[in-house]
């Protein structure tokens, strides 16, 4: 089965999110700019005169698609990597996927996702 | 007597590219205060002035506020399509440079007056509106104003009030001109209720930096000479953008932190304080003016927000209440040891001055504010001051100029 992970992270994390990624061999990912509030509500702004709230605030999406058996090791890197112990940290997301197909060459499926030095071809770092 | 000095001559053309370009710069100030999709809307709200009060000062403008004054009211229309406004001095007004360089340094002073009050009535106002108004208004308000505080003859220049270089002519008619346009045109959809966040603060600190660089030409070049008045000018200019800007910065500061668009609102505002001011006063009381300029105004915005009132960019805040400042603290601090031509103020023994300042700058209020409610009251019923609920959603850039400020 093929997973997909939908991470929204903090716009600060987000370099040491790739690096702790790349370090397990998460080669592919994209990256969207979000604006959106869970429990923290909001943030506080100075103005002209004092503070004003703002509450749709600024978030990063990670999107990646991955192998079953790959997703708790790099949903842990994910979440150390991003975890300030602050509310608004964010929340991850993962979804079945259907289908890949890559589409220079066509591959369909666990092919379509493998690329050299990925998290399948890397040894378990500490395992 | 009426030779052209060409050092003169040449101060007061630089001074007028300075105050034209101060009408962009607002319009940079302005527009990144705005939501991002009425930026170009804003912007055009100030760019759009340089064109229509151009014409409007070579056709009439120039000649109702400094033709031969009919009983201190209003210039007569001797000046008309700037006939007689040649290359030879006018001896009342400046006798050192030609006439018509006055004339289009006065230019500058009457094309950013209205779109200072532009700020006002951002993201909601109809932009046919919008051109007939400031037509009207710089005719109807503008004009008469000018000609009783500058105009040879004029009701408050023959009591002898000092308006060096327009805080009561540009600043209080346009403050007090946007409290009450506010107050007809109504709150922006959603005022209150949601946050309207700046889109583009960079903008108005570029904007704020160009306004304080164009100020030594609407401050120093209101010497109309190249001299030590107009030296005098810029440094007490300059002093009280500082110190207003600091002050503010502290103010800010005390509240929560340091806001950058504080400090920039702090400086402008430390400059139309100073304007009235500039040629009479000493660096040190342009200090005092400056700093109590950010802090009268500081508290205004606070009371403004407090009544719930949707003027949006605090167009009577910083220039009404600034200027009113202004014009009192030169009646304060002005000094004859400064400018011989200039009057003393309270502080120097001369009391009569404060009250002429008071007296000139109440009534400039009322009838601003008279004209203002009378403008827009009809514009409101003959065109409609404001765009439609759903337009006002979409933005100004699309649902008025049909356009995008980023794709």
């Amino acid at each position: 089965m093929t997973k997909k992970i939908e991470a929204i992270i903090r716009e600060e994390t987000l370099n040491d999110v790739k690096d702790a990624l790349k370090k397990i061999g998460i080669v592919g990912m994209n990256v969207i700019d979000v604006r959106g509030h869970g429990r923290q509500g909001g943030i506080t702004l100075v103005g002209r005169t004092g503070t004003y709230q703002v509450d749709m605030l600024p978030r990063v999406q990670v999107n990646i698609v991955l192998s079953d058996n790959n997703v708790e090791r790099t949903v842990n890197t994910i979440c150390s990597a991003a975890k300030t112990g602050n509310i608004g940290d964010g929340i991850i997301f993962i979804y079945p996927v259907e289908e890949v197909i890559r589409i220079r060459t066509g591959e369909r499926g666990h092919a379509a996702l493998m690329y050299e030095g990925d998290i399948d071809t890397l040894p378990v770092a500490g395992g | 007597m009426t030779a052209i000095n060409s050092g003169d001559t040449a101060w007061v053309l630089i001074a007028t590219a300075l105050v034209l370009m101060m009408t962009p710069a607002l319009a940079f100030f302005y527009g990144g205060m705005v939501r991002k999709k009425n930026i170009l809307s804003t912007l055009n709200l100030s760019f759009i002035v340089m064109a229509v009060i151009s014409l409007q000062w070579v056709v009439i403008g120039y000649s109702l506020v400094f033709g031969p004054s009919i009983g201190g009211l209003i210039g007569n229309l001797n000046y008309l399509g700037f006939t007689g406004v040649g290359v030879a001095p006018n001896a009342t007004y400046a006798p050192t440079i030609p006439h018509v360089a006055y004339a289009a340094y006065q230019m500058t002073f009457a094309i950013i007056t209205p779109a200072l009050i532009s700020g006002a009535f951002v993201e909601r106002v109809r932009f046919k509106t919008f051109l007939v108004f400031i037509v009207l208004w710089a005719t109807f308000v503008y004009g008469p104003v000018a000609h009783w505080v500058w105009g040879e003859g004029g009701l408050f220049h023959s009591l002898g009030v000092l308006d060096f270089a327009g805080g009561t002519v540009v600043h209080v008619t346009a403050g007090f001109s946007a409290l009450m346009f506010a107050k007809v045109i109504g709150p922006r959809r959603g005022f209150g209720k949601v946050t309207m966040e700046p889109s583009n603060i960079p903008f108005t600190v570029l904007g704020a930096g160009l306004l304080w660089m164009g100020w030594f030409g609407f401050n120093g070049g209101s010497a109309l000479a190249a001299n030590g008045i107009a030296a005098n000018a810029i440094v007490t200019t300059n002093t009280a953008a500082a110190a207003s800007g600091l002050m503010w910065m502290f103010l800010s500061w005390r509240d929560s932190k340091p806001s950058v668009l504080g400090i920039v609102t702090g400086a402008v505002v430390g400059l139309v304080a100073i304007t009235p001011a500039a040629g009479y006063v000493t660096p040190m009381a342009a200090i005092l003016i400056g700093m109590v300029a950010a802090s009268i105004s500081y508290y205004a915005i606070k009371f403004r927000q407090a009544r719930q009132l949707d003027e949006s960019l605090d167009v009577w805040a910083c220039h009404g209440m600034g200027g009113l400042w202004g014009c009192l603290a030169t009646g304060l601090f002005a000094s004859k040891a400064v400018n011989p031509a200039g009057a003393d103020g309270l502080l120097y023994g001369n009391p009569s001055q404060f009250l002429v300042q008071a007296l000139t700058v109440v009534i400039v209020i009322a009838f601003a504010m008279t004209m203002t409610f009378i403008i827009t009251k009809a514009l409101h019923k003959v065109m409609g001051l404001r765009v439609s609920p759903n337009a006002e959603e979409v933005g100004l850039d699309i649902s008025e100029h049909g356009e995008r400020a980023y794709s």
